[in-house]
């Protein structure tokens, strides 16, 4: 489990410049670093779907923040909010890191999950669904109803982006509207 | 103590929403976020020596990983790539009007 400490570490890395680092582009290339180790963390983690799914959203996401960063003044934004801002908002970071880590000692150890529902899943996922992979199964079988509550939150999501995205509804009467983006 | 490490990921993640000033910095604390919670639910089913939950034809069903966050993970990912979307289309509109990424520049209630 050696190689999934050190995939875990550069993530953090990653994470870290992402957020300390004055250039926006760069900022944002360091995030896709670390969504491309969590896509090779999640093949360590036995998870091949996972891994190809992540690969493609991470390549998605990275286009559309570079397109909202490129050609726009970020110079001019400062990083700092003041001394009290700072130490207040760590402080509240150590609480909160304080109880995770109490709800943590609770969970059972690494590598040994409960599966108390998913042992169902696997000895009858075959038999009841006919599909071989059982994470398929579980979406579109087991949990179904599940996956279209989130296909409406996901619909929902894409419809809100074309409307705050478009241009020519929102132009006045005698108004020429030129679409530049 | 891996999954501290997780935790780390999440509140480097928070800070960064909790902290900065530029709306795109932001932006990214969330997705630092989201990535962390997602490996966390992959990692609470993961088990030691197990197979992909994938049945083969010569395959004995004992030494799977659990399916189940991994169907929940598997949606939240595009979900995820969606409200980021969202949320940065809502920034560039800000941009449009403000001429800034700066939050706190950012105060006038106008329509």
């Amino acid at each position: 489990m050696i190689e999934l400490y050190i995939l875990l570490l550069f993530m953090i890395a990653a994470a870290f410049i992402a957020v300390q680092i004055k250039d926006l582009l760069s900022s944002i290339i360091a995030v896709g670093a670390a969504g491309l180790a969590l896509s090779v963390a999640f093949l360590i983690l036995k998870a091949p779907d996972l891994a190809i799914t992540q690969l493609v959203v991470e390549i998605l996401c990275l286009i559309i923040l570079i397109r909202a960063t490129v050609k726009r003044d970020t110079a001019s934004t400062k990083d700092f909010r003041g001394f009290l801002t700072t130490i207040v908002s760590l402080v509240f970071i150590g609480v909160f890191l304080f109880f995770a880590y109490l709800a943590l000692k609770e969970l059972p150890d690494f590598g040994k999950p409960i599966m108390r529902v998913a042992a169902n899943f696997i000895e009858m996922g075959q038999a009841k669904t006919g599909a071989s992979n059982l994470v398929s199964s579980v979406i579109l079988d087991f949990r179904a109803y599940d996956t279209l509550g989130e296909a409406t939150v996901l619909f929902t999501a894409v419809i809100g982006t074309l409307a705050i995205l478009r241009r020519i509804g929102r132009k006045k009467k005698d108004e020429v509207v030129k679409e530049n983006d | 103590m891996i999954y501290l490490l997780c935790l780390v990921l999440f509140s480097i993640g928070l800070y960064c929403i909790l902290v900065k000033r530029n709306l795109i910095k932001i932006i990214i604390g969330l997705v630092i976020m989201e990535y962390a919670v997602n490996l966390a639910f992959i990692l609470f089913g993961y088990r030691l020596g197990g197979r992909a939950p994938i049945l083969a034809q010569d395959q004995t069903i004992k030494n799977m990983v659990d399916p189940l966050p991994q169907a929940l993970v598997l949606t939240a990912i595009v979900i995820g790539l969606a409200t980021t979307a969202l949320i940065v289309a809502i920034a560039v509109r800000i941009y449009d009007r403000y001429k800034t990424f700066d939050i706190t520049k950012i105060r006038r209630l106008k329509g």
